[in-house]
């Protein structure tokens, strides 16, 4: 970073002096920005809210939070997992498969065979079911070589294709007690003027629980070093003595995890297990990484920035019609959404970069 | 890079398409091998093969070049044109202006969406994964606001749809289409400084730049390609299936990598011939077939399309290692 500053400074001719200093200034201001990802979202955040807000006031209904927690609750385990697949250098497109495949099969199963079982025992057995597929990945990708995104699309469609072939195409609605009741457990509940009921799921804790968990594997472990190394550069990292390839399985096997407890909490916040869920949200999901600040080439991304970006996405698909914009145009502006972020964090690399 | 005319991937091309026949022969009976049937397979490849070049071209670009908003552009192409001449000419008085206006609406979405991914990646330094993510949602978006998710029925317009569906001397009009642009693109990468600087890019874009090669011109031009090629698609599409939708063939963007993947495009960049894209969509459809006449589901089809990419990836990883230590004396 200070080696780039200093190229910055003695590059231009000294009939240039003010340019010059408007550049570095705009250098360190977007190396700021690089090193403070969260605030991009955060600034989003705060103006959506603002704007929304004041067009139509029942955003700030505490039922309208809540809701807004609730549904962020699945794409932000998903997006904790493609957040750490991002900063080891990698892409991953199957989480969403994975998810599927890991809650149905955990659904029916335990209704059939152990109806009584409770909450952690059935996480449990989604995040092993989700870790294993993603150590799939990993194995793949250390050993075919090839683009994490090609190999990802490829175990996309063989799992979603393995659960509609031969699991089932069935919903199922006979979930589990322990699931329901955990669904249904509120970390606080009210009654608005209106008499409307409000609560906030408990099942949010499981995020937040995630989040920590995470950052502290990306900042406080050997393993987390050993992510932003590899991502930043898998040679250098090499010659440096890191595992490239226990590196790889790790971040797919954590991703794959978090997949499977998304799954879980799916089914456990819709009280019911649809094989053809989750399918299709791959795109926004990644896009609440890269809004929060991960570059696609790897080496960055931070939790927080992550977590701001998913409520981001999140705000967007659930407050557009609070606005009156029509549900047929939100594909349209998520989509230009994910454009203006790809647009911002390029011209941010540039300034940063002092071109 | 060119040199060798019958390379080991050809051959294997070749030889799995002669396969599947003889596969699908022995499996199903002699219907498979019926004009007809070779007919209606030949009338499917266009609109995947189209997409699958414009994946090609993406891919040799380098750098992790991909383009995953080609289907999503075909559609689109496909509603706007169909917009356009319906609010400017009725078909039943005019159907030739009709299928014109149509075809010219279609090719300037191909255009203007190809302008934008070039654009993004190549002069505003978007990397490719993310601008056409952002584009596929983007394009899709608006396709769906504008229909607001229906289906629109073209209406039988005769001479459209016998352009779509009706070959001529045994051949389809579309796939006869999807040959020749594949020759033109394939002329187009040997024979112009654009096709060099393409292979040249991607086999190492750092080397490029220094050699005084426009980096960023290339990728526009090669991400515009790409558009225009997609749009083609849609008009394929429209033409055979007399409608167009937001969400027709969702499973297309896999597929159209498979088919790179398959032709042996190298993911990395700097490879890809068009003659192997083109034997390797045939291959993937003579498989699809095979599976419509054993009466497998759709679903069984994506697990075999993913698993597939896979065995492919794995394949031209070992051919990749086998002969590279061959080619370096020369």
């Amino acid at each position: 970073m200070t080696t780039m500053s200093e190229a910055t400074t003695d590059a231009p001719a000294a009939g240039e002096d003010a340019m010059s200093r408007s550049t570095l200034y705009k250098g360190r201001a977007a190396r700021w920005m690089v090193r403070h990802p969260a605030v991009f979202p955060f600034v989003l955040l705060v103006l959506i809210g603002l704007v929304v807000g004041t067009i139509n006031p029942f955003f700030w209904q505490l039922a309208n939070l809540f809701d807004i927690l609730r549904a962020a609750v699945v794409p932000g385990l998903l997006a904790l997992g493609v957040l750490v697949v991002l900063a080891a250098g990698g892409l991953d497109v199957s989480f969403t498969a994975i998810a599927a495949l890991v809650m149905y099969p955990v659904a029916v199963f335990v209704s059939g065979s152990a109806p009584d079982l409770g909450i952690a025992p059935i996480l449990l057995m989604g995040a092993v079911a989700g870790g294993l597929l993603g150590t799939v990945n990993g194995i793949l990708v250390n050993v075919l070589k090839a683009p994490a995104l090609i190999i990802t699309i490829g175990t996309q469609y063989a799992f979603r294709g393995l659960l509609l072939t031969f699991v089932g195409t069935a919903l199922f609605t006979n979930i589990p007690a322990s699931m329901t009741r955990f669904g249904q457990l509120a970390l606080f509940r009210g009654t608005t003027q209106s008499g409307l009921n409000v609560a906030l799921p408990a099942f949010v804790l499981v995020f937040l629980a995630a989040a920590v968990v995470t950052w502290l594997v990306l900042n406080r472990t050997l393993i987390g070093r050993a992510i932003y190394a590899v991502g930043g550069s898998s040679d250098i990292a090499a010659r440096l003595g890191y595992n490239v390839s226990r590196v790889h399985l790790f971040v797919f096997a954590w991703a794959g995890m978090l997949a499977g407890v998304a799954g879980i909490m799916h089914v456990t916040a819709n009280r019911l297990a649809n094989p053809f869920d989750l399918a299709g949200t791959e795109l926004s999901v990644i896009a609440a990484v890269i809004l929060g600040g991960a570059r696609i080439t790897g080496g960055t991304g931070t939790v927080l920035g992550t977590v701001m970006g998913t409520l981001v996405i999140t705000l967007i698909n659930n407050v557009l019609i609070l606005v009156g914009v029509p549900s047929n145009w939100q594909t349209a502006i998520l989509g230009a959404f994910i454009l203006l972020a790809g647009l911002f964090y390029a011209r941010l690399d540039r300034l940063a970069a002092g071109r | 890079m060119h040199h060798r005319s019958l390379d080991p991937q050809l051959l294997f091309l070749l030889f799995v398409n002669a396969a599947v026949v003889v596969a699908a022969m022995v499996l199903t009976g002699p219907e498979f091998t019926s004009a007809y049937n070779f007919q209606s397979m030949a009338s499917q490849v266009p609109e995947l093969g189209l997409l699958a070049l414009g994946v090609m071209l993406a891919m040799i670009s380098g750098n992790g070049g991909i383009d995953l908003s080609g289907i999503a552009l075909a559609n689109l192409a496909g509603i706007v044109g169909y917009q356009i001449a319906v609010a400017t000419v009725d078909p039943s008085v005019a159907p030739l202006s009709y299928i014109l206006v149509f075809s010219c609406g279609a090719l300037l979405i191909g255009v203007i969406g190809g302008a934008i991914n070039g654009a993004l990646i190549g002069y505003a330094g978007v990397t490719s994964i993310i601008a056409t993510l952002g584009t596929q949602l983007f394009f899709t978006g608006v396709a769906v606001g504008l229909t607001g998710g229906s289906a629109q029925m073209l209406g039988y317009i005769p001479m459209f749809d016998s352009f779509g569906n009706v070959p001529v001397m045994g051949i389809p009009l579309t796939f006869a289409l999807f040959i020749i642009i594949a020759l033109a693109v394939a002329a187009m990468l040997k024979f112009t400084k654009f096709g060099t600087h393409l292979f040249l890019m991607g086999s190492n874009a750092k080397a490029a730049y220094f050699a005084g090669i426009p980096v960023r011109s290339v990728l526009f031009r090669t991400f515009f390609l790409s558009g225009i090629l997609a749009s083609v698609a849609g008009i394929v599409i429209a033409a055979r299936t007399s409608s167009v939708k937001w969400d027709y063939g969702t499973s297309y963007v896999l597929a159209a990598i498979l088919i790179a993947v398959m032709a042996g495009v190298r993911p990395q960049g700097g490879y890809g011939r068009v003659v192997c894209v083109v034997l390797s969509a045939s291959a993937l459809q003579l498989l699809s077939s095979l599976f419509n006449f054993m009466a497998l589901s759709n679903f069984f089809r994506d697990f075999a399309w993913g698993v597939l990419l896979l065995m492919f990836l794995a394949f031209s990883r070992f051919d990749y290692r086998t002969w590279l230590p061959m080619r370096r004396p020369s």
